[in-house]
């Protein structure tokens, strides 16, 4: 189990060498998520439209190693972006991948940006 | 180490138990329990809840595992027959010897069957322990399966045989209570009051004779009447014994103990018999020449017992008893405390009103300054606050007459339960105190009533103090400046019924428009989304394809997520109701997919294992089949559970899975605070479990018996009988107004139990506003339920036709593949997930 989280690392902005032309912005729902393959990662990405933000994480949730993150809710946690998963409700932060209600390893989370209305995923492999 | 031993395992023996396991850090006594029954220690104030839901583990006081964790060696079935005080010890029936160090004594006390001749008759029962009731139950069943109206006599007009006297109304016999005395309850009332009572109770159809001296029962080996006097014989078919008690002191007369000259165990206020080692507690103690009858001077002595033998000389009964009263029978109120028969010559201030079947009256002292005693029959709202007066001394108003006439402007004359000093006796069961009350809230211990409750057992015991509780746990959160939180979350200060009422009157169809206008400035989260989806789909008929990104996720895939993220399919099945060809069709389907299949616990197939992919290509084969969606994934409708009924079963009385059908096509896709189940039994041996359900229907002569609020889960509650011998379409009107009252005004994720527990007034309160129509909301319930009902619209349905909905369900957004991650095993011939570490 432990070589699936060891797939999933952050990536900070500075250190974005690959930017990964995932879909078209049409192709995500409005503030909620949907599944990006790359290479043999599974990524979750989330059009967070009311604060007119994406974010992209693991879509592993580490609680009990199922791809599903991309499937959950997201919301705001007093303020702070999160996403809620679909199984058991663990919550996470979007912005750092911390576990919100538990003491859950945090999530691996990667810039996002958009560029002509395409939606673009940065990894450094 | 000293031994206690206690014998009788009744409500009295059980506080002791439970009292001396509360103040006793130490080690140094063993307990033993002597119960005669054979079950541990039962509510028998509840006693009359028997009749209806039968269920004796809900009337336990602790269960058998309380005693073991508490070190109390509890031996039930076993009856003490002598006692040797020179040896100090007990022998039972069994001859097994046991020696004390203190004995107990809480052996209660009999039901008092009155010499009459033909007494010991067949058909005649008495009232006491639950297999008093079951004996009458069963005779009752005998009895009407002879199929002509039967009547039974209850002898005795007090509390516990008015309280029997509505459970043989209900179970359908024609019913009269025989009182020998010139009124009901006649410790507690007077004729003045008891009229009032006798009207009441004569509209719930209950005869009652007064004045009548039993001269024998007539019949040869079974009662067929009951003569009163040389000219009037009436005919009965059975008769209930509730004429008072006598106190179990043949134990204490074994040994010598002093007893009462008409009964009972002589004791001193420190509860002590005439032997300084042996105890009596509860109602086989005499003392002040007095048998107390009640459960809360039972506690306190039982209180008293154990303080003494941890060595607390000083601690004894109080020398005035309160022997108040406050019950609801049928949905009537009675209460009676302090002088209530004024028989110390105060002065009576008496308030009737007859068109409203009120009676009150209060006993003041000649000076007008001080409260003695009183009365209510049909409003007892005021009880809680005129016991307190009465029991701390409070002074009264200048005009006492305000404490019972009804408010004109509005104003509250009685004062507020804060201004009631601190060491009032709010629970007089448990002996708890208003500070004791305000405390645990003011320290931190207990955050809402539920935690008061749980911390100092007050409102534990006959439940008669609750509303005081209740105000005094909000006051008291109140004045520490502790809003009560009922929101849905951090997003809204509102809660679910708030959130109804805004988007019904401003007409929001999205989640952000809701947000927007009235949320805190947050984005929404997991809790708030769905719970809006579910209003937005109950006030505009919206399926669950609307708007998914707030629906659970659940419904957002219109399936039940599993444990390794793949998802299960359920059909619709109405009633269980499936032809072969169908049956072959899903069996097809599942092969074809290799779906792990199973039949549910509420008559349907499931079938597991689909990946997200596979969803729409299942359904769409389903839906060719026939098939729709059976939202078994959504906070709505699931099943309504039938038995085969009329149609084939040789018991049957009613066609339950042509109604079942009907039932379960007329409330599909229905969203609601929760799931909602049904069940349509075609006779009382009630095969489809229908009391266990949201809504059930049990056939019965001349109509449907109409059973809601019940549910299995984590807290198993039978339904309640709200209705007796409906026609269909009455049921239909009373399930439409009652489910939509329920999805108006539920907390989020309640279910009907909860929500029906919770309610104010209860179940008299539910019939007021679902029968009687009292809020005058009937015709809006209906008309919105039958729109629900008329928009109906099969999601799946919808989510099939529709290309983009249909690219929802694919697991990558940039990929047709589907997730490697997942990994099933093989389990009896069919597969499961992969177990996870």
């Amino acid at each position: 189990m432990q070589e699936i989280l060891d797939n999933y690392k952050s990536v900070l902005d500075k250190d974005v060498k690959i930017w990964f032309k995932a879909a078209s912005v049409k192709d995500f729902p409005t503030d909620g998520g949907a599944c990006v393959k790359y290479k043999d990662k599974q990524i979750a990405v989330f059009n967070f439209a009311r604060i007119n933000k994406w974010y992209a994480c693991q879509n592993v949730c580490p609680h009990k190693m199922e791809m599903v993150l991309s499937r959950g809710m997201i919301g705001d946690d007093k303020g702070l972006p999160k996403v809620a998963c679909p199984l058991h409700k663990k919550t996470f932060s979007l912005e750092n991948g911390e576990n919100l209600n538990g003491d859950l390893e945090a999530i691996a989370t990667y810039p996002v940006k958009i560029e002509a209305e395409n939606v673009y995923i940065g990894f450094q492999e | 180490m000293k031994t206690i031993i206690v014998v009788g395992n009744g409500m009295v023996g059980y506080k002791f138990c439970e009292k001396f396991v509360n103040q006793s850090q130490n080690k140094e006594f063993k307990i033993i329990v002597f119960g005669e029954e054979p079950r541990p220690a039962y509510d028998r104030v509840h006693l009359s809840e028997y009749f209806e839901n039968k269920d004796a583990k809900a009337l336990e006081m602790a269960p058998r595992s309380w005693y073991e964790e508490n070190n109390i060696e509890l031996i039930t079935n076993v009856r003490v027959t002598d006692v040797s005080r020179n040896s100090k010890t007990v022998t039972t029936a069994k001859d097994a010897k046991y020696s004390y160090d203190y004995l107990v004594l809480a052996t209660g006390s009999s039901a008092f069957v009155p010499p009459i001749k033909g007494i010991e008759k067949e058909g005649v029962f008495v009232y006491r322990t639950i297999e008093d009731l079951d004996a009458t139950m069963n005779y009752v069943a005998k009895i009407k399966s002879e199929g002509i109206q039967k009547k039974a006599a209850i002898l005795g007009g007090g509390l516990l045989g008015l309280e029997a006297a509505k459970a043989l109304i209900d179970m359908g016999l024609e019913t009269a209570v025989v009182e020998f005395a010139p009124r009901l309850m006649p410790r507690q009332l007077n004729n003045d009051a008891s009229k009032s009572l006798q009207i009441k109770l004569e509209a719930l159809g209950i005869e009652i004779l007064l004045n009548k001296a039993t001269q024998q029962l007539t019949g040869d080996n079974f009662i067929t009447g009951m003569q009163f006097s040389e000219e009037e014989t009436v005919p009965f078919d059975m008769l209930l014994v509730s004429a008072g008690i006598r106190p179990r002191d043949e134990l204490a007369k074994t040994c010598n103990l002093e007893v009462g000259k008409r009964g009972g165990i002589l004791v001193s206020n420190d509860m002590r018999t005439s032997d300084d080692a042996i105890f009596a507690i509860g109602e086989c103690a005499l003392l002040n020449s007095m048998i107390y009858g009640l459960v809360a001077p039972g506690y306190d002595m039982a209180e008293i017992a154990v303080s003494q033998i941890l060595g607390d000389k000083e601690a004894t009964m109080p020398t005035a008893i309160d022997m108040s009263t406050k019950l609801k029978l049928s949905g009537i109120d009675v209460a009676s405390f302090g002088d209530a028969l004024n028989e110390n010559d105060g002065l009576e201030i008496v308030y009737e009103n007859a068109f409203e079947g009120v009676y009150k009256s209060i006993i003041v002292n000649k000076e007008g300054t001080s409260l003695l005693g009183g009365i209510m029959v049909g409003d007892a709202s005021d009880y809680s606050m005129l016991h307190q007066i009465f029991l701390n001394g409070m002074k009264i108003p200048e005009n006492p007459a305000q404490l019972i006439l009804p408010a004109i402007d509005g104003a509250a004359t009685l004062g507020d339960v804060m201004d009631l000093p601190s060491d009032a006796q709010v629970c007089s069961c448990e002996s708890v105190t208003k500070g004791q009350i305000c405390g645990v809230i003011e320290n931190g211990e207990a955050m809402d009533l539920a935690d008061v409750v749980s911390c100092t057992k007050a409102g534990t015991g006959c439940g008669g103090c609750k509303p005081m509780v209740a105000d005094l746990t909000t006051a008291t959160l109140k004045s520490l400046g502790i809003t009560v939180k009922d929101t849905v979350c951090d997003h809204f200060d509102f809660n679910r019924q708030d959130l109804y009422k805004i988007i019904e009157v401003k007409g929001y169809t999205t989640f952000n428009e809701v947000l927007d206008n009235h949320g805190n400035g947050g984005h929404g989260c997991e809790l708030c989304k769905p719970l809006i989806a579910s209003l937005m789909a109950t006030i505009h008929a919206d399926t669950a394809n609307k708007e998914y990104a707030i629906q659970d996720s659940n419904d957002r895939f219109l399936a039940n997520i599993q444990r390794n993220g793949t998802y299960s399919v359920v059909p619709r099945v109405p009633g269980g109701e499936i032809t072969p060809d169908k049956l072959i069709a899903l069996g097809q389907i599942a092969k074809k997919y290799d779906l792990y299949t199973k039949v549910t616990g509420g008559v349907r197939i499931d079938l597991f294992g689909a990946t997200l992919n596979q969803l729409p290509l299942i359904w769409k084969e389903l839906i060719a089949h026939g098939f729709e969606s059976g939202h078994a994934y959504g906070k709505s409708l699931r099943t309504v559970k039938t038995c085969v009924g009329s149609t084939w079963c040789r018991y049957g009385m009613a066609e339950s899975v042509s109604f079942g059908i009907e039932l379960e096509n007329r409330y599909r896709g229905i969203r609601a605070p929760h799931k909602i189940k049904g069940g349509v039994s075609g006779c009382i041996r009630e095969c489809a479990e229908a009391r266990g359900k949201d809504f059930g229907l049990i056939a019965v002569e001349g109509g449907w018996n109409l059973y809601l609020g019940g549910n299995g889960g984590a807290n198993p509650r039978h339904a309640e009988l709200f209705a007796e011998q409906i026609d269909n379409e009455t049921v239909v009107k009373y399930l439409d107004r009652y489910l939509m009252f329920y999805m108006r005004t539920a907390k989020p994720l309640q279910r009907t139990a909860a929500w029906q527990e919770r309610l104010e007034g209860g179940l008299d309160y539910l019939k007021e506003v679902i029968i009687d129509d009292k809020l005058g909301i009937a015709q809006d319930l209906e008309t919105e339920m039958q729109t629900l009902v008329n928009k109906f619209e099969c999601e799946w349905t919808q989510a099939v036709n529709d290309p983009e909905v249909m690219k929802r369900f694919n697991h990558f957004v940039n990929s047709d593949e589907e997730d490697d991650n997942i990994a099933f095993v093989s389990l009896r011939d069919q597969k499961m997930p992969q177990p996870w570490v």
